[in-house]
């Protein structure tokens, strides 16, 4: 990865001729921009610890496991907008995860690359398109369309199903997932198509001299050769949609209260922190509110660490990992 | 048998046909996206849009002049904040360190770009809020300063790890130090993929929204300086997007094309000049 430090000879010069040719300089300045990207990541996690101390000594664990959230009071307990994340993100990756991967393998292994290429252009833009925008067509689309169409379908065919039981306002888990579901397929598709384009080919040639369809060599062989690769690619999409704020406060409702149906109004970690942060008064309110942060900062750390495990295994593993 | 195998052809069609519509939908929503912001956008997109301050509730007209000078401000400084950091925290990376600082520091960069940007918001909030005791232009952008540091820095690495080593040792060769190297060779090689690096960040945090809630705050008025309140496009587009007046909602369409538009132009830009191809330039 590093570039040798010049040659031998460069090495074996003084400290003090080095420092005169501005080598040593140029190294010392560039540390110290490097060190300062360690600094802020150690200050980020710092900051959160240390200013979020009073709620840990007050409620412990219980913080996460109560649903009681009452500033008046100065009771709080995570539970309900943990609850929030965790459905909305569940329905974003069902929605997003058949989706992104049938399209991974359709600019992988079907589309010629002059389809592929451009159509993964268009998935880029798609990725850099702000929460905020979604968050709107979120607003003025996607609700209206729940509560006259989307909630009524679902009502009168899986209506039986206490997830698609109750009142459907328009904002909800169900929105906020279907939102959020948009907003991470770019993702899934990019990387799930990456990991799909480094599968040997022989690995298909294999498949189809054995006399299997297209299909079956697809999902039989290729898939499976890629998975780890693919499951990072949806531990990272995860990721994102626990930390998504905008989109989210946006369109759950902003509700605190547990329901079982999807059309119910709820609440986020991210949006809470949105919505109270700056109008909290007592600094255990605030508190709570930065340790809400750091439970949201702690969920996508292991998310991502998991993601980037998961992508190197690909990468390093050679062949032997398809299971035909 | 031959039934069986026709079943199988079957299936096969049919699946491959469905990851077909599975591209051909994600790829709609992008155009469905654009489409919907331009049809809505551009009604209400006017001269006033770009030149007056907002009004008051309930009256209609107004436009956001504040907040594109705002996002602007706010920009600057997360350039000014991030784009050093991460270019020279790269070249370390790149040229000088050995592999256990660099390990580290890759590290912290992409934990740091891991983290969700209302978390991002908090963190300037205590850093740079608390002290100063009011919200400013100064702690958003350092809010977006530190979002752009892991994206400049990781892809700027890239390019740079991806200069070929015949071009340091010939440099090393005619005798020049490695700064001189460094400054002259290597970096203008590697150009075109740190223009696109830092462009490709510029855009990631013009849109961002969530870390200038509270920091930035927002404000309905100019802001004099770096010192106070300040309104952004993407904090506009949420307000207004959100409200109950439909003269709003209109305007919030119309912040949202600009945004759209403004992301997506960086974004092409900075393909299109990677696309040109990584050639070795002379400085």
């Amino acid at each position: 990865m590093n570039v040798p430090s010049a040659s031998p000879v460069a090495d074996s010069r003084s400290f003090i001729s080095r420092l005169r040719n501005g080598d040593e300089i140029a190294r010392i300045v560039t540390f110290i921009f490097a060190a300062t990207v360690v600094l802020l990541t150690v200050l980020l996690v710092y900051e959160l610890w240390i200013a979020s101390s009073l709620p840990r000594q007050k409620f412990g664990f219980a913080f996460l496991i109560t649903k009681l959230w009452d500033p008046i009071a100065e009771q709080f307990g995570a539970l309900t907008f943990i609850y929030g994340t965790i459905v909305t993100s569940a329905v974003a990756l069902l929605i997003a995860v058949p989706l992104g991967i049938g399209a991974a393998i359709f600019l992988a292994e079907l589309a010629p690359q002059k389809v592929s290429d451009p159509l993964q252009f268009f998935i880029d833009l798609l990725a850099a398109v702000p929460s905020v925008i979604y968050g709107v067509l979120g607003v003025f689309i996607v609700i209206p369309i729940m509560r006259t169409v989307i909630a009524p379908t679902l009502k009168a065919t899986l209506g039986f199903l206490p997830l698609f039981q109750g009142p459907a306002y328009g904002v909800g888990f169900l929105t906020a997932g279907i939102v959020l579901a948009i907003m991470v397929i770019p993702y899934i598709i990019s990387v799930s198509r990456e990991v799909l384009l480094s599968v040997p080919r022989d690995q298909r040639e294999a498949a189809l001299a054995l006399g299997s369809t297209r299909w079956e060599a697809t999902w039989k062989v290729v898939v499976p050769f890629a998975r780890t690769g693919i499951m990072g690619s949806i531990f990272l999409a995860l990721a994102r949609a626990l930390g998504e704020t905008m989109a989210v406060t946006m369109v759950i409702g902003n509700t605190p209260s547990i329901s079982g149906s999807l059309f119910a109004p709820g609440y986020s970690i991210a949006a809470v922190i949105a919505n109270e942060f700056t109008e909290a008064t007592g600094d255990v309110y605030i508190q709570s509110l930065i340790q809400l942060g750091l439970v949201l900062f702690l969920l996508t750390f292991i998310l991502n660490g998991l993601a980037r495990l998961l992508m190197l295994l690909t990468a390093s593993r050679g062949s032997g990992t398809g299971r035909a | 048998m031959n039934a069986r195998l026709r079943w199988r052809k079957l299936v096969s069609a049919f699946m491959l046909t469905m990851t077909g519509v599975c591209a051909v939908v994600a790829v709609s929503v992008l155009f469905f996206i654009l489409g919907y912001l331009v049809f809505h956008g551009g009604r209400s997109i006017n001269w006033d849009f770009f030149t007056k301050l907002p009004t008051p509730v309930g009256e209609t007209g107004g436009g956001m002049a504040n907040a594109i000078v705002g996002s602007a401000k706010l920009l600057f400084l997360a350039s000014l904040f991030g784009v050093p950091i991460g270019f020279f925290g790269a070249i370390y990376l790149a040229e000088f360190s050995g592999s256990k600082t660099a390990f580290v520091v890759r590290y912290a960069a992409d934990l740091l770009n891991g983290v969700p940007s209302i978390v991002i918001g908090i963190f300037a909030y205590a850093l740079v809020v608390l002290p100063f005791k009011h919200f400013s232009a100064y702690a958003g952008g350092f809010a977006l300063g530190v979002m752009m540091i892991p994206i400049t820095l990781r892809s700027t690495e890239e390019f740079l790890l991806g200069v070929p080593n015949t071009l340091r040792e010939a440099a090393m060769a005619l005798g020049a130090s490695k700064w001189k190297t460094i400054a002259t060779v290597i970096v203008p090689a590697a150009y075109r993929g740190i223009l696109t690096s830092v462009l490709l960040a510029f855009a990631r945090v013009a849109g961002e929204t969530a870390p200038l809630l509270f920091t930035a705050f927002g404000n309905r008025y100019w802001s004099p300086g770096f010192n106070n309140p300040i309104e952004s496009l993407p904090h506009m587009v949420y307000i207004y997007a959100i409200s109950p007046y439909e003269d709003w909602q209109r305007q919030a369409w119309a912040a949202g094309l600009v945004l759209l538009a403004l992301i997506l132009i960086v974004n092409i830009v900075a393909r299109f000049i990677l696309a040109r191809g990584v050639a070795v330039q002379r400085s």
